[in-house]
């Protein structure tokens, strides 16, 4: 069912969500957009240019972030913008495990025309990997 | 040498359209682990009032990162891709993209900035379907670190 914007308030949280991440995620990731950046596959190049591990694509965080918010108001095409900074990587070890990107979000400001800012906070590991992460988006 | 900040406002020929597939589409969610149904079900996606599958959120970066090759591999410009890491991006959209568009893409120079010795690129992406409607705009924001002063 659509959401309607008379149901939400500042302050108002959205389903949290957390989605796991391993290598295979990531080089399943690279074909599907085009971005193969070794940084992203190769452990030993990753290394070299100084990150602690393989890292997930930004983008890919950036996917992942937004899910909190097309999952909460069902038709993805209610999102007119979304932004995001990078602020610290996602390594990812090469094991079953891989890692986890932690999403939560909560309406952070109540706009014109139904519409509504969701602010999201990403994190790994505990520590934020996103910054000024936030969606606005159309209510019924 | 930092970027010439006359270089704002440089804008580039639109690209060649990009032709987007159902099939392309189901390959970026499911890369992306999201089984919403308006990325691969037609069925669904009409009766959310979209005329065919949509694309989510974030997939016109696979169309506008290319595009931004022109900027980035500018000579003129002269930006060092080696130093470069993506600090920001941020979409606007008039509506999802969606199977069937053919999508050139306007880039565009829409800020330089030095902060910190750092260079700071923000490449504009203006998404239009062949028909001429507006799609989404993308903004990203390039970092350039500044050249080590020992090792260079």
């Amino acid at each position: 069912m659509a959401i309607s914007f008379d149901e939400v308030a500042v302050g108002t949280e959205l389903p949290a969500q957390s989605f796991p991440v391993t290598r295979a995620t990531l080089v399943r990731y690279a074909g599907a957009s085009g971005d193969f950046n070794p940084i992203h596959w190769n452990e030993k190049f990753a290394l070299e240019v100084g990150l602690p591990d393989v890292i997930a694509h930004g983008m890919f965080t950036m996917a992942e972030a937004v899910r909190v918010v097309t999952d909460w108001v069902g038709d993805p095409g209610a999102v007119v913008e979304y932004g995001v900074r990078f602020t610290r990587p996602v390594p990812v070890p090469n094991d079953e495990a891989g890692a986890m990107i932690e999403v939560t979000g909560k309406v952070g400001a109540v706009l014109e025309d139904r519409k509504v800012r969701v602010d999201l906070v990403v994190t790994t590991g505990g520590q934020k990997v996103l910054g000024m992460s936030r969606a606005v988006v159309q209510l019924a | 040498m930092p970027l010439d900040p006359s270089f704002i406002g440089r804008t580039y020929p639109p690209t060649e359209p990009y032709e987007v597939g159902r099939e392309k589409i189901r390959e970026f969610a499911v890369a992306i682990g999201d089984a919403n149904r308006a990325y691969t079900d037609l069925d669904a996606a009409k009766a959310l009032g979209h005329p065919d599958v949509i694309a989510p959120p974030t997939f016109p970066f696979v169309i506008t990162y290319s595009a931004a090759a022109q900027v980035v591999n500018d000579p003129e410009l002269g930006l060092d891709f080696s130093r470069v890491v993506h600090g920001d991006q941020k979409f606007s959209y008039t509506r999802p993209v969606r199977a069937g568009d053919r999508l050139a893409v306007t880039v565009s120079i829409e800020a330089i900035k030095s902060l910190a010795g750092n260079d700071v690129l923000t490449v504009r992406g203006e998404v239009h379907d062949v028909s001429g409607e507006h799609v989404v705009t993308s903004f990203m924001t390039l970092v350039a670190r500044a050249a080590d002063e020992a090792g260079e």
